[in-house]
């Protein structure tokens, strides 16, 4: 997200913050709107549904407490990939951010039998009501990691060409916070849907 | 966005890079300018045809008739439901496609970074893609007309569950997805260039309100456009998976049961809309008060009365904008304490715009007037927004808002305000600025007939609309005649039409001179206006990274006829 087409006519950005760090709180901002208008929208429609399914009666909490775990770690090792970029050790960082994007595939992973059950059993987002909130919100977060793979995966790809480029910590750490925020997400998504 | 071209190496690009997929953003303005007011001009076609059923309902087309396919119009009759497609992608086309581009993406992309001082956005890339992610939407949104089952028949507003069953929709919403998109990545860009590229000294409180008006404009975009994202996915859900978002239990449709599950509200999907809807009502308006503002102080040669109070205003704006969306919806069924806490939030947001308003009626007083083609567009601004704002009063009160609920008397209103307020403003804009992006003029005498003939054929096609809404005439209606309290004031409908078709031709010169004047007009001076702000410290049209060296900014944005200075303007970057 950062831009530096007129770096050699600026000095510095006039708040102190980067452009690009602006810009992904700001992008940030928007995407918590978004999920919160989908929370409120489960909200509503659980309040006025005259029944709710327990989730943990229809829904395999296992899988997703594992889930729960594989995105924690793999934000540990998203910070762990940036705190390697500030101290320029190119392997290590390579190890942690490979490692980030492999568990964001194994999210995925896991996600894909979680459903893959609940197609084999006919239940599809028209099912319910139910159904239709936690197929949207887990697919619409499942969309979200893919993004996050793919800003991981790129960046790894230039970091060999890019390492020594002034803006390349910037931009992890860029990737970074978006990836905690994708994580974030769930986090609030879990026990909406599994536990409550 | 590893860019790190430098501005030269742009002057020796192939035209393609340079005019088409630029990243300058005053090539970018350009063409959403460009393309928005192409949408614009195709949405007024849409009104045209369908006035006519209004007008003269059941009659063939004229002219165009023959030209409109058999299974929409059958010997050039309109159908009932290519008459709700014209209706519903008139309000789309104009609001999202047309008005929101032009006063953010077009203006707002090519003034902003001028008047900070700034020598580009901060993420030119990033404004470049908005721009076509913008095109890809728009042209979805114009192919829904030959998709099978047509374009969009449940009003601009989509309201479910008819959107959610009747053809087209679908179109709708995966272009308004990619529009949504490109708002968001557009105001991202403006907040970050705003706070962020100043030039030296242009602290926050020496921004022109043009700048406010696009800051405050951005971050109700970036708020409120994802939510309204957010209901269009839950809306194609609906649609292409089944589910039943918007759809409660036991719907009934000709007779019969929905085989849905059920269990989903359409109420839910009125406040999720409305709740970007209303602040979508700033977002119209702010950029042309910015418009607004910039030239009544240039052409009253004295500084803006209350500048604070109007930047104050406009911040209130945008909070407050986020707390009235309901008032779109009193009839909705909502309980009458919920309701009476939309009334009161209404009424307070009046308070700021009658404040704006009256600041800049105030801004006037005392002032040798300068005349000018885009002063008179200013001046036209004033009353008729006012208009626009007052006939709102009585539909923000819930017990007259039973009687004018979705009357003509609503249409008028908001026309006021989008049509004579901020339209009228944004063509106001090209007179002010056309010498800056082209640096030639454009024709005094055609811009005149231009002001005259716009502004009065508007007048004709709304006013009679409060008059009608006032008699009980309903929105939507295919056939006005066919309900006996709607005939006496049949003949307003003509009157409207009239003065619809007229509007049209007053646009004739509008174009002419725009295209003429590009390549021919007189030459133009590097500040014709003799104005303050920085975009008239550079060169007309700015070349690549804008200043030759950074501005550096010492005075207000509105330093006109200071006491004991040489000439009547003393412009911002100016020393001493």
């Amino acid at each position: 997200m950062s831009s530096t087409a007129h770096a050699e006519h600026l000095q510095e950005p006039v708040t102190g913050i980067p452009n690009g760090k602006l810009g992904i709180w700001l992008f940030l901002a928007s995407e918590v709107m978004l999920f919160s208008t989908l929370f409120t929208t489960y909200i509503i429609l659980r309040v006025a549904a005259p029944e709710w399914p327990r989730g943990w009666e229809v829904l395999n909490v296992p899988l997703a407490m594992t889930n729960t775990f594989v995105l924690i770690t793999s934000s540990v090792t998203m910070v762990l990939a940036y705190a390697k970029a500030v101290t320029r050790e190119k392997a290590a960082f390579n190890k942690y951010l490979g490692l980030t994007i492999a568990l964001g595939f194994v999210f995925l992973g896991i996600k894909a039998i979680e459903y893959g059950a609940k197609f084999e059993h006919r239940i599809a987002p028209s099912t319910s009501i139910f159904y239709a909130i936690y197929f949207t919100t887990t697919g619409l977060h499942g969309l979200h990691v893919i993004g996050g793979i793919i800003a991981n995966s790129v960046l790894l790809w230039l970091s060999n060409k890019q390492w020594d480029h002034p803006l390349f910590v910037g931009r992890i750490e860029y990737a970074g916070l978006y990836w905690h925020f994708v994580d974030i997400v769930w986090i609030f998504l879990f026990p909406a849907l599994y536990l409550l | 966005m590893a860019d790190k071209k430098h501005s030269d190496h742009h002057q020796e690009q192939h035209w393609v890079w340079k005019y088409v997929f630029s990243v300058d953003h005053k090539v970018i303005g350009l063409q959403y300018l460009i393309t928005s007011f192409l949408f614009l001009l195709f949405g007024f076609g849409l009104l045209m045809l369908l006035r006519w059923q209004l007008a003269y309902p059941g009659q063939p087309v004229p002219l165009f008739g023959r030209f409109l396919p058999e299974a929409l119009a059958p010997g050039g009759v309109l159908m009932p439901h290519f008459y709700n497609a014209l209706g519903a992608m008139h309000g789309t086309i104009m609001v999202f496609l047309g008005m929101v581009p032009l006063g953010v993406g077009g203006y707002g992309n090519y003034i902003l970074p001028l008047q900070i001082g700034a020598p580009d956005m901060a993420f030119p890339r990033l404004n470049m893609m908005s721009y076509w992610v913008y095109v890809v939407g728009g042209i979805l949104m114009l192919s829904s007309f030959f998709i099978p089952g047509g374009a969009a028949q449940s009003g601009w507003t989509s309201y479910p569950p008819l959107a959610d069953i009747s053809p087209g929709q679908t179109m709708w919403l995966v272009a308004m997805i990619f529009v949504i998109t490109s708002s968001l990545l557009g105001s991202i860009n403006f907040i970050v260039t705003t706070l962020n590229m100043r030039a030296q000294g242009m602290t926050l409180s020496k921004m022109p309100i043009f700048v406010w008006g696009q800051l405050v404009t951005a971050v109700l975009l970036l708020l409120a456009f994802p939510p309204l994202e957010a209901a269009a996915v839950l809306q194609v859900m609906d649609r292409v998976f089944g589910t039943s978002f918007y759809l409660p239990t036991g719907l009934v449709i000709f007779g019969q049961t929905l085989d849905v599950s059920g269990g989903g509200h359409p109420l839910l999907w009125q406040h999720l809309f409305w709740f970007l809807a209303h602040p979508e009502v700033y977002v119209l308006i702010l950029p042309a008060i910015g418009i607004v503002a910039e030239i009544i102080a240039n052409n009253t040669r004295k500084p803006l009365f209350g500048y604070k109070e109007i930047v104050a205003s406009m911040l209130f704006l945008g909070v407050m904008s986020f707390l009235v969306w309901a008032h779109h919806m009193y009839l909705a069924g909502m309980s009458s304490k919920l309701s009476n806490f939309f009334l009161v939030t209404t009424l307070i947001i009046s308070v700021p715009s009658v404040a704006i308003l009256t600041c800049l009626i105030l801004s006037l007083r005392g002032a040798s007037i300068r005349y000018s083609v885009p002063m008179l567009f200013a001046l036209a601004f004033l009353p008729l927004f006012g208009i626009g704002g007052l006939t709102g009063l009585p539909l923000g009160l819930t017990t007259t808002d039973i009687y004018l609920h979705d009357t003509y008397y609503v249409i008028g209103h908001f026309h006021y305000v989008v049509v004579t307020g901020s339209l009228i403003a944004l063509m106001g804009g090209v007179y002010y600025w056309f010498p800056k992006w082209f640096g030639r003029r454009m024709d005094d005498f055609w811009g005149k007939v231009h002001f005259w003939g716009t502004v009065i054929t508007m007048n004709g096609i709304f006013f009679p609309m409060f008059i009608q809404g006032l008699a009980g005439v309903q929105r939507r209606l295919y056939d006005p005649t066919a309900q006996a309290h709607n005939l006496p004031t049949q003949p307003l409908n003509v009157v409207s039409s009239v003065f619809a078709w007229l509007l049209f031709l007053a646009q004739i010169p509008f174009i002419w001179n725009f295209f003429y004047s590009m390549f021919k007009g007189k030459k133009s001076e590097e500040n014709p206006w003799k104005a303050t702000t920085l975009e008239w410290a550079c060169p007309s049209p700015p070349p690549h990274g804008n200043f030759e060296t950074p501005p550096k900014v010492y005075r207000g944005p509105y330093e006109y006829s200071v006491p004991g200075a040489k000439t009547d303007w003393t412009p911002q970057h100016v020393e001493t």
